[in-house]
């Protein structure tokens, strides 16, 4: 893969400082920072509630951090009024992890909807483009007329990635894409994933679980532990890295056979 | 280097310039639209050295000139695009060129107009006949319970006595109350011409007792609780725990429809006989205020005039309208399917249909009792 793209010379897109997140008493985040940099994929893991989708809210605007700055773009996200912030996250396209589908609408009249209502094309031609990203999705043309309650999981997540990708993103956040769907499956998502970045240009951002997503599509992988960033690095090195949960997670069981299975040669 | 995206015609070559992007997109579709109609798509004589930006949406204006299998061997034909541009266009060529636009439907408006006809009639037919389903199954599971009591939901029961009763109490207290007084208002204008104005005592007496205290609580209840029940279990059904509960071996008519049913078919008697008594307040207030009737005499009318049986005969109907309401809120709730529609969809039919039956039911029962002259 071509994954060497991010370079760290370049200026990051999203620059998160000293993030906190708070409800109550509980503290989800505190003092976080985590950088994604132009045309690369970010793995972002962590143990269960450890924050990785808060942290992925916090930065998409659904949810408003207690502290810390949240840069997109060059642009302070919290300071903008709420025009210019609707004019940032229509930059971003979200996968949520159910896929969000609006059920009462078909496949491409879900895809058609931002392009109806942000561009203002007519229902014709955002259709005839919806049913375009629906097939870079890799969905098959028929299911265009289909509504979500018909499909199975993995066509929903396509077609919900079709959804994030309508604006033509130039982020792309996506949480736990491979989560639910079978081995064959989330393989082909990931190698869609990779494909949709080299052709399209996309930084994007993965909440995941999934090792084997790890190993195959990104080019750095953060860990979030303790309501911070333990790490962020590529995947050797935080590998690597001293710590009993990171030891667990990439040196366990399940994180061996998905090394072994992304570098079937080094191991004799 | 924002200049829009244009089509440059020189010697028969297509010149690709400009921006190739979504805010241009209509421009560029008309002139592609254009330039269909004399040429078929090909990949010949089209120069996108010129092209400045482009994304997926300016690549489907490009596919439609060029062709999708064509565009999926763009390496061939165009390779001195820079590596990413190559990728898009290779990227969407490939996955558009075994891709069937779905087939469009023929519409004819006759027969599509039968068609839905038919469909609602056997939808209202299928209705009826899973409603008598499952009443019947409701009544077979109580019969089955009723003699065990280690397995009556008390709780439960309790909780749903204090959603559906206790927290409508004052609604249905406020509303009959009005009523009552706009019956009292109706009767006083209507016998004053016959100077008849007393009897407006019997009146409020006569209608609440006998139909508008059921009524009235009836109608609310089927609006407030048929409808929470409707969407409670649909969520339910929605999140899978419906099956959660069948799979655990437990029966969701004991759980979850006995209960609600129990809890109403107690409720609105209560409701009924509140409903009653705040309603002929209402019109008590009336007659003290504008015809001078003073409390005492309005008692006195009332237990002169207006004997028992009518009193039973309105309070005789509520667990009747009750197990109506509530069997058809938690039908409605069952019958959801995943969708947010779905949910909207049913909670209308649960509240319209339990309003329905209602105000049916009390018609008919309005004739038996009067042939039976109770």
């Amino acid at each position: 893969m071509s994954g060497s793209r991010a370079s760290r010379n370049d200026a990051p897109l999203i620059r998160v400082r000293g993030l906190a997140n708070r409800f109550g008493e509980h503290s989800v985040h505190e003092d976080l920072d985590i950088d994604l940099f132009p045309g690369e994929i970010l793995g972002v893991v962590g143990g269960s509630g450890t924050g990785k989708s808060v942290l992925l809210r916090s930065i998409v605007g659904l949810l408003r951090p207690s502290a810390g700055q949240i840069e997109v773009f060059g642009e302070e996200l919290l300071s903008l009024s709420a025009r210019d912030r609707s004019r940032v996250e229509r930059r971003f396209g979200v996968l949520f992890q159910r896929g969000a589908l609006f059920t009462s609408l078909t496949l491409q009249e879900n895809v058609a909807l931002p392009l109806i209502e942000h561009i203002g094309l007519s229902r014709a031609d955002a259709e005839a483009l919806a049913r375009v990203k629906l097939a870079l999705a890799g969905l098959p043309g028929d299911a265009a007329i289909k509504y979500p309650a018909e499909l199975s999981g993995g066509m929903i997540k396509r077609a919900a990635l079709a959804r994030a990708l309508a604006l033509d993103p130039e982020v792309l956040f996506l949480d736990e894409p491979t989560a639910g769907l079978d081995p064959i499956g989330a393989a082909a998502f990931d190698r869609l994933i990779l494909t949709l970045r080299d052709a399209l240009g996309l930084s994007v951002f993965l909440v995941t679980h999934d090792l084997d997503t790890l190993y195959t599509a990104c080019d750095r992988v953060a860990v979030l532990s303790q309501g911070r960033v333990l790490v962020a690095d590529r995947l050797d090195v935080v590998a690597a890295t001293d710590d009993e949960w990171i030891h667990d997670y990439f040196h366990g069981p399940r994180g061996r056979a998905a090394h072994e299975a992304a570098h079937p040669v080094e191991e004799p | 280097m924002t200049e829009p995206g244009h089509i440059d015609q020189q010697d028969g070559r297509l010149a690709i310039t400009g921006d190739w992007t979504l805010m241009h997109y209509a421009t560029l579709k008309h002139q592609v639209e254009r330039l269909a109609q004399t040429r078929e798509p090909s990949p010949e004589g089209i120069d996108l050295a010129r092209l400045a930006a482009l994304d997926t949406a300016g690549a489907v204006l490009l596919m439609e000139l060029v062709g999708a299998g064509p565009l999926a061997a763009i390496d061939d034909w165009a390779p001195d695009l820079p590596a990413t541009r190559r990728a898009l266009l290779r990227t969407l060529g490939e996955a558009m060129t075994d891709n069937r636009p779905p087939p469009a439907q023929p519409t004819r408006p006759l027969r599509d107009t039968l068609a839905r006809t038919g469909q609602l009639v056997e939808g209202l037919w299928q209705q009826q006949r899973q409603l008598l389903g499952f009443i019947g199954q409701v009544l077979a599971t109580l019969a089955a319970t009723a003699w065990r009591p280690g397995r009556w939901r008390l709780t439960s029961m309790v909780a749903q006595l204090h959603q559906t009763g206790l927290n409508a109490l004052p609604i249905v207290a406020l509303l009959t109350f009005l009523v009552g007084a706009v019956v009292a208002f109706l009767g006083a204008t209507v016998l004053r011409d016959f100077g008849a104005t007393i009897y407006t005592v019997n009146l409020v007496a006569f209608a609440f007792l006998r139909e508008f205290g059921v009524l009235l609580a009836a109608i609310l209840l089927a609006g407030r609780t048929a409808s929470a029940f409707t969407a409670q279990l649909g969520a339910m059904k929605a999140n899978e725990e419906l099956d959660a509960v069948r799979t655990l071996g437990l029966d969701p008519i004991e759980l979850l429809v006995l209960p609600r049913v129990l809890a109403m078919m107690l409720t609105l008697p209560i409701l009924t006989f509140v409903g009653m008594l705040s309603g002929i307040l209402g019109g008590a207030l009336v007659c003290l205020l504008a015809l001078d009737i003073s409390l005492v005499q309005f008692l006195a009318i009332l237990q002169r005039d207006i004997p028992l049986e009518h009193f039973l005969v309105g309070l005789s109907k509520a667990p009747l309208f009750a197990f109506l309401v509530a069997v058809i809120g938690c039908l409605e709730g069952f019958k959801v399917s995943g969708s947010a529609q779905s949910v909207g969809e049913h909670t209308t039919s649960s509240v319209v249909q339990s309003i329905f039956v209602v105000i049916l039911l009390d018609a008919v029962a309005a004739l038996f009792f009067m042939e039976m002259g109770w």
